[in-house]
C-alpha cells in the first residue's frame, strides 16, 4: 500500500462528494415517498420519467445541456462568494440584471452575441457591487442586502423594459407587449452560435456552444481560486477575516471584489440563457428561480468550481425529467427534491461527520481483521 | 372621500399580513435564529388554511358558522406554519446548520409543495384554491342593518374586513406584552443577545430558540392566510414576496413591536399605491411612463436599504442572531 496516501477518512474531496451523493439519495427517496402518497398508481412511472428522461433521446439530452449552462453560472456565482465567506442569495437579482443587459445590447443596440454576453456579465457585476459595498462600508449583512436587491432588480428591469418600446416584441412584428422581442426576428446575430453542435444532436433547437463557454469559465474560476494570489487572499478572507486582515490582506476590498465577480458570473448565466434565442423575458411578478437553483448547484458541489459542472448537469437533468412527469404530477416535484437536497446540505458538516465516522470504522475493521 | 376610505382600508388589510409575519420574524431573531423562511411558512399556512376553508365550504359548516370556520382555519394556518418551522428549528438549533441555507431550502420547498399538492388534489393545472365568499365580515355578521349605498364609513370598515384584522391587533398587543413584560420574553431576548450568559444562569437556550422559531412559524402561517384573503383572488401557491417584505418591515421596525406596526402600515401603503396608482389623482403624474407601479413596488426595499445604512452603527439587531449556540464554546 502506498504509504503517502492519506487515509480515506481524511480525504476532504471524497467525503464532500459522498456527502453530496448521500443528500441526493435522500432527496430522491423522499421525492419518491411524496409521489407514492400523492398518487400511488403512477409513482413508479413518474420516478422513472424523472430519472431517465434526460438521457432518453438526443433532444432531451441537449435540453439538459441547455439548462445546465445558466445553472452552472449561478452555481459558480454562489460558490465563489461562499469561498470568501459570503452567502450570495442575490444571484437571482444579478441574473435578472444580466438578462436585461444582454437583451439591451442585443435588441436596442444590435450588437453581436459576445458583446451581449460581456454586457450581461457587467450588468450582473454591477448588481453584485451593492451587497459587497454595503457589507464592506456599513457592515450590513449581505443576505439582507441581496434579498432587497433581488426585488429592486426585478422591478427595475420590469420598469425599464416596459418603457423601451424597441425592446418589446410588439416592435418586431409580434402582438404582445409584455415580453421582449424574439432574438430571431430582432437580431439573429445576437444568438449564441451552434458551431455545428446541432448536427451532433440531431438538429435540436436547444443546443449551442454555451455549455462549452460555461465549462471554460468554471475552469477559469478554479484557476483563479486555486492558483493565484488573489484567489488565495479571497479564500483567506473566507476562512478568517480578522486573521487575513492581520496578515495584510485588504479584507474589505476583497469582499467587494468577490461579490462583483460572483455577480458577473450570475449575470453571464442570465445572458447565456436568454441569448440562446429560445426564450423571451416576460415582465415578471416573481423573482426568476434560476438563481435560487444556483444555490443548490453550489451546495451540492461543495462550492468547488469543477464540482459545479457536474452538479449543474445533475440539477438540470432532474428538471428536464421533472417536466416529463406531467400530467400525473406537476413539474414542481423536482423543486421539492432540490429543496430537500439544499436542506440536507445546510447541515453538511453533520453529513461529513457521519461519513468520516463510517470510513474510519471500516478502516479499523480492516486493521483488526489483519 | 370614498377613494380615501378605499386606500385606508386597503392599507390596513395589506398591513395585517406584514405586521403578523414581521412580528413572527422578530420573535425568531430575538431568540437568535435568523428566519428567512418566513415566505415559506406563509405559503404552508395559507395552503392548509385554504384547503380547510374549502372543506368547510363544501360540508356546509362554513356558510352556517362563517366566522367560527374562519377562526378554525386561522388556527390551522398557525399550526401548519409551526410544524413547518420545526424543520428550520431542528436544522438551526440541534444540527447547528447554516440558518440562511436552511431557510432558503424551506423557501424553495414551500411553493413547490403547494403546487404539487393542489395539482394532485384539484387536478392538472388547477392550482388556484378559491376563497369562499362567506369569509369576509359584513354588516350582517355583526347584526347591523345592511347599508344603503356607498358611504365613507361603510367602505372604511366593511369593504375589506376579515377576522384576521382584529386578531392581528390582539396578537400585536400580546407580542408586546410577551416580549417586554414577561419572564419568558426577557429570557428569549437574552438568548438572542448573549446565549452563553443566558445559559450560565440556567436558561435552556435550545428550548428558548425553539420557542422563538415556533412562534414565528405560528405568526407566519396566520400571516399567509391574512395575505391570501387580502389578495382576494384565491391561493396561487405564492404570497407575492410578502415574506421577504416582512423581513424588511422587521428591520425597518428595528426589531420592536410598535415600530414594526408603523413600518407595516408604511410598506402596505406603498403596495396599495403601486396597485392603484392610476386611480389616485394626488400622485405625481409620470406622463408617458409605462408600468409606473414597478417604481412604487421598488420603493419600500430602497427605503429599507437607506435606513440600514444610517442605522447599521446603532442597529438593534439581536447580537447573537445567526450564530448556532454550542454549549461547549463559552
Amino acid at each position: 500500500m502506498n504509504q503517502k496516501r492519506k487515509p480515506l477518512s481524511q480525504n476532504a474531496t471524497l467525503i464532500g462528494v459522498l456527502a453530496s451523493l448521500l443528500s441526493i439519495l435522500i432527496g430522491l427517496v423522499l421525492g419518491f415517498v411524496l409521489l407514492v402518497v400523492l398518487n400511488p398508481g403512477a409513482a413508479l412511472e413518474g420516478m422513472t420519467q424523472m430519472l431517465t428522461k434526460g438521457v432518453s433521446n438526443l433532444s432531451s439530452f441537449s435540453q439538459v445541456l441547455y439548462q445546465a449552462a445558466p445553472l452552472m453560472m449561478c452555481g459558480l456565482s454562489v460558490g465563489f462568494a461562499y469561498k470568501t465567506g459570503l452567502f450570495n442569495i442575490g444571484a437571482p437579482g444579478q441574473y435578472t440584471m444580466g438578462v436585461f443587459f444582454a437583451l439591451l445590447f442585443a435588441i436596442q443596440f444590435q450588437m453581436p452575441w459576445f458583446v451581449c454576453l460581456l454586457a450581461a456579465m457587467v450588468g450582473g457585476a454591477a448588481w453584485g457591487v451593492f451587497p459587497g459595498l454595503f457589507k464592506a462600508l456599513f457592515n450590513v449583512n449581505e443576505v439582507i442586502t441581496s434579498i432587497m436587491f433581488n426585488w429592486i432588480g426585478m422591478y427595475l428591469v420590469n420598469l425599464l423594459i416596459a418603457n423601451m418600446p424597441v425592446m418589446l416584441a410588439s416592435a418586431w412584428g409580434a402582438s404582445n407587449s409584455d415580453r421582449t422581442a424574439a432574438l430571431s426576428s430582432a437580431n439573429p446575430g445576437a444568438i449564441i452560435p451552434k458551431c455545428g453542435l446541432d448536427k451532433l444532436f440531431g438538429d435540436s433547437p436547444w443546443i449551442n456552444i454555451s455549455i462549452l463557454i460555461t465549462v471554460l469559465l468554471a475552469i477559469v474560476v478554479w484557476v483563479v481560486l486555486q492558483k493565484t494570489t488573489f484567489g488565495y487572499e479571497l479564500k483567506a478572507c473566507g476562512l478568517n477575516r480578522d486573521a487575513s486582515q492581520y496578515a495584510g490582506i485588504n479584507a474589505k476590498r476583497n469582499v467587494v471584489l468577490s461579490m462583483v465577480i460572483a455577480g458577473g458570473l450570475a449575470g453571464a448565466g442570465g445572458g447565456i440563457y436568454y441569448l440562446a434565442g429560445t426564450v423571451q423575458y416576460v415582465i415578471e411578478k416573481a423573482i426568476l428561480g434560476m438563481g435560487f437553483d444556483g444555490i443548490a448547484v453550489a451546495l451540492l458541489a461543495n462550492s468547488h468550481p469543477i464540482g459545479a459542472i457536474f452538479s449543474s448537469l445533475f440539477v438540470s437533468y432532474l428538471q428536464v425529467g421533472g417536466s416529463a412527469m406531467q400530467p400525473n404530477y406537476s413539474p414542481e416535484t423536482t423543486d421539492i427534491v432540490i429543496a430537500v437536497i439544499i436542506y440536507l446540505a445546510a447541515f453538511a458538516l453533520l453529513m461529513r461527520g457521519v461519513i468520516t465516522k463510517a470510513l474510519s470504522r471500516r478502516k479499523e475493521k480492516e486493521a483488526s481483521g489483519k | 372621500m370614498i377613494v380615501l376610505a378605499n386606500i385606508i382600508s386597503l392599507t390596513v388589510i395589506f398591513a395585517v399580513p406584514l405586521l403578523l409575519v414581521a412580528l413572527g420574524g422578530m420573535f425568531s431573531e430575538h431568540s437568535g435564529v435568523i428566519n428567512i423562511a418566513l415566505e415559506g411558512m406563509m405559503i404552508i399556512g395559507a395552503l392548509f388554511a385554504c384547503f380547510t376553508l374549502q372543506a368547510f365550504d363544501q360540508s356546509g359548516f362554513g356558510p352556517a358558522h362563517p366566522q367560527l370556520a374562519v377562526f378554525l382555519a386561522i388556527l390551522v394556518a398557525g399550526a401548519c406554519g409551526m410544524i413547518f418551522s420545526l424543520f428550520l428549528a431542528f436544522a438551526a438549533i440541534n444540527l447547528k446548520a447554516d440558518q440562511t441555507i436552511g431557510g432558503t431550502a424551506l423557501n424553495q420547498f414551500a411553493p413547490a409543495f403547494a403546487v404539487v399538492l393542489t395539482w394532485a388534489i384539484q387536478g392538472q393545472g388547477l392550482t388556484t384554491i378559491r376563497i369562499p365568499t362567506w369569509v369576509r365580515i359584513t354588516r350582517e355578521t355583526l347584526g347591523l342593518a345592511p347599508a344603503e349605498g356607498q358611504s365613507f364609513f361603510d367602505t372604511l370598515f366593511f369593504k375589506y374586513f376579515y377576522l384576521t384584522t382584529p386578531l392581528a391587533i390582539i396578537l400585536l398587543i400580546a407580542s408586546y406584552i410577551v416580549l417586554y413584560k414577561t419572564r419568558f420574553g426577557l429570557r428569549l431576548r437574552a438568548c438572542g443577545e448573549h446565549p452563553q450568559a443566558a445559559d450560565s444562569v440556567g436558561i435552556n437556550v435550545y428550548r428558548m430558540r425553539y420557542a422563538g422559531v415556533l412562534i414565528s412559524g405560528f405568526l407566519g402561517g396566520i400571516g399567509g392566510l391574512a395575505y391570501t384573503v387580502a389578495a382576494g383572488s384565491g391561493f396561487n401557491s405564492d404570497v407575492g414576496g410578502y415574506g421577504f417584505l416582512a423581513l424588511a418591515v422587521m428591520i425597518f421596525g428595528n426589531w420592536k413591536p410598535l415600530p414594526i406596526l408603523g413600518s407595516a402600515v408604511f410598506f402596505a401603503l406603498f403596495k396599495v399605491i403601486a396597485a392603484y396608482n392610476s386611480t389616485l389623482t394626488f400622485l405625481p403624474d409620470f406622463k408617458g411612463v409605462q408600468d409606473i407601479s414597478n417604481l412604487y413596488q421598488m420603493l419600500p426595499y430602497i427605503v429599507t436599504m437607506i435606513v440600514l445604512v444610517f442605522t447599521s452603527k446603532k442597529s438593534k439587531a439581536p447580537k447573537a442572531e445567526g450564530i448556532p449556540y454550542d454549549k461547549g464554546s463559552r
